[in-house]
C-alpha cells in the first residue's frame, strides 16, 4: 500500500511519519502531484496558519489536486481546518470538502480560567461516527492543540465540548479529518491511523 | 472535559538521564527513550526534558536524541535547555520536537518570544519562569534560580502571554525541593490573569499535591521531576487517586 503525506510549508509532518513508521507502514513526505494522485492513502497534517498555508497550496497547485482526490484522505489539525469552507484566521477562504466554518475560541471573563485558549491536552469526543473511530469509545482521550475550531453540521463525525460544541472529527464521501492530532495521542491515536488505512475502499 | 496533565520532566546531560534511579522494568534507566516509553506506558501525559549539557558537544548529542525521542514516543513532548536564537528551535523543531520552552534567554531577549511564536507558531512555545518571593514580592530569576533579574513575576508571564507565548511553565524557587506542596496562591492568581494554559513545578511532594494544584491553584497541569524518577509517586496511582477527587484526568 503506498501512503503519501503531503508536503508544505507546516510544522512537524515528521510526526505523522513517525506515527506511521511505529505500525509498521512507511510512507512518503512528498508535493509531486502525481505521486499523491497514485497513492493509496493520503494524509494532509498540519500546524501552521491558514492563510499563509492556503497561499502555498494554491501557489503549489495542490488545492484543486486535493479536493479532486478519489481515495481515502485524512486532515490532521490545520488539515481539517483547511477543508472546510472559510476561516476566521486571517479571514481565508479555504477548500470547501465540508460546508462547516472554522471559528476562534472565546473565553468569556468569568471562565478564563477553566477554559484556555490554546484548548490544549486530552479531551474526549462524544457521538462517534466512521470506521476512524472502530474499536475505540467515549472514555477514550485524544490530544488537542488549536485555538480555532469547526463548527458542528452535517459531515462531523465525533464532537468535542470546549466553550463549545466542535467538529473533533468529519466525514464526507473519501474525506476524513480529525482536530485532534492520531500521531501524539498515545495507543488510541495509533488505533485511529490503523483504522484509516484499514478502510474498505 | 479536558484532562488535567501529569508531566515527568527529565534531565539530560550528553544525551543521558541524570535522576532516575532503579527501574525494575527497563534496562537502561539511563536512556532518555527508554524512560519516557515507560512514562507513556503508564499514563504520563506530556513529557519535558531539559538538556542541562553546557558544551557545544552535548548540545549536538541533545538535537540526535530529539530525534529518537520524535521516533519512539506517541505523546507530545517538550524540549528546552539552552535555546537562544531561531535557528536553535529550528533544529528541534526538525528533529522532531512538539514544543520548546525558553527562560533565561527570554528574560534577557523578550523579542525571543516574538520571533518563535512568528515563526513556528504560539503552540510551539513554552516560556519557563522560575521566580522567588521576599517580602511579598515575586523576583524572576535566571540561571536555576541563582540569578536575581529586575523583572516581576505576574507582569512578565502576562508580557510573555502578550508576545505570543503558548504556555507558562511556573516554577516556585521557594517551594522547589521542599516537597511540601506547590505555590498554589500565586498559580490561581496567575491561571485568573492569563488566558493561555499553565504548567505549575516545583513542590510535589505527595498526591495530594497534585489535587491542590488542580483545584485551589487552578493549574492546568502539574510538573514534577524526582518524585517520579524516585518512584515515590506512581502515575496510574496519581491518576486513579485525582479521578478518586473528582478531578478530570485521563
Amino acid at each position: 500500500m503506498k501512503i503519501v503525506i503531503i508536503k508544505y510549508n507546516a510544522g512537524n509532518i515528521r510526526s505523522v511519519d513517525f506515527a506511521l513508521q511505529r505500525l509498521g507502514v512507511s510512507a512518503t513526505i512528498t508535493d509531486d502531484h502525481e505521486e499523491i494522485r497514485s497513492a493509496d492513502r493520503v494524509i494532509f497534517p498540519g500546524v501552521g496558519e491558514a492563510s499563509t498555508t492556503m497561499r502555498y497550496l494554491k501557489s503549489h497547485k495542490l488545492d484543486q489536486l486535493i479536493c479532486d482526490l478519489k481515495q481515502p484522505v485524512l486532515g490532521v489539525c490545520l488539515g481539517l481546518q483547511l477543508m472546510c469552507t472559510h476561516s476566521e484566521e486571517g479571514d481565508t477562504t479555504c477548500l470547501g470538502i465540508f460546508p462547516e466554518k472554522v471559528k476562534k475560541f472565546v473565553a468569556l471573563p468569568e471562565n478564563s480560567a477553566s477554559f484556555k485558549i490554546p484548548h490544549m491536552g486530552w479531551n474526549s469526543v462524544s457521538d462517534l461516527k466512521t470506521p476512524l473511530f472502530a474499536g475505540l469509545g467515549e472514555d477514550d482521550y485524544f490530544y488537542f492543540v488549536h485555538s480555532y475550531y469547526a463548527t458542528s453540521g452535517p459531515d462531523t463525525a465525533a464532537t468535542c465540548d470546549y466553550l463549545v460544541p466542535f467538529s473533533a472529527a468529519l466525514q464526507r464521501d473519501n474525506f476524513y479529518a480529525t482536530q485532534f492530532h492520531p500521531e501524539k495521542s498515545g495507543a488510541t491515536g495509533s488505533r485511529i491511523l490503523g483504522n484509516f488505512i484499514n478502510i474498505k475502499v | 472535559m479536558l484532562a488535567k496533565r501529569i508531566i515527568p520532566c527529565l534531565d539530560i546531560r550528553d544525551g543521558q538521564t541524570v535522576k532516575g534511579v532503579n527501574f525494575v522494568n527497563i534496562i537502561n534507566v539511563g536512556d532518555p527513550v527508554e524512560l519516557g516509553k515507560l512514562y507513556a506506558e503508564q499514563g504520563a501525559d506530556e513529557l519535558v526534558f531539559l538538556d542541562i549539557t553546557a558544551t557545544h558537544e552535548g548540545r549536538k548529542t541533545f538535537v540526535e536524541l530529539v530525534r529518537r525521542i520524535a521516533q519512539n514516543l506517541d505523546i507530545p513532548f517538550t524540549v528546552g535547555g539552552g535555546i537562544s536564537e531561531i535557528r536553535d528551535a529550528e533544529a528541534l523543531l526538525a528533529a522532531g520536537a512538539d514544543k520548546i520552552s525558553i527562560n533565561s534567554s527570554a528574560v534577557r531577549n523578550p523579542q525571543l518570544i516574538d520571533d518563535l511564536a512568528r515563526n513556528f507558531g504560539s503552540q510551539f512555545v513554552v516560556v519557563a519562569i522560575d521566580a522567588r518571593e521576599a517580602e511579598n514580592h515575586w523576583t524572576v530569576t535566571v540561571n536555576g534560580g541563582r540569578i536575581p533579574t529586575d523583572k516581576e513575576l505576574f507582569s512578565w508571564a502576562k508580557e510573555a502571554e502578550n508576545r505570543g507565548a503558548g504556555e507558562i511553565l511556573f516554577t516556585s524557587m521557594n517551594h522547589d525541593g521542599t516537597k511540601k506542596g506547590f505555590a498554589n496562591k500565586e498559580l490561581a492568581k496567575l491561571s485568573e490573569n492569563l488566558t493561555i494554559p499553565l504548567i505549575a513545578s516545583g513542590g510535589a511532594g505527595n498526591m495530594e499535591h497534585f489535587a491542590e494544584v488542580f483545584t485551589t491553584g487552578k493549574a492546568d497541569a502539574g510538573l514534577a521531576a524526582s518524585i517520579f524518577h524516585f518512584r515515590e509517586i506512581a502515575i496510574p496511582d496519581l491518576k486513579h487517586y485525582l479521578r478518586q477527587r473528582a478531578i478530570c484526568v485521563r
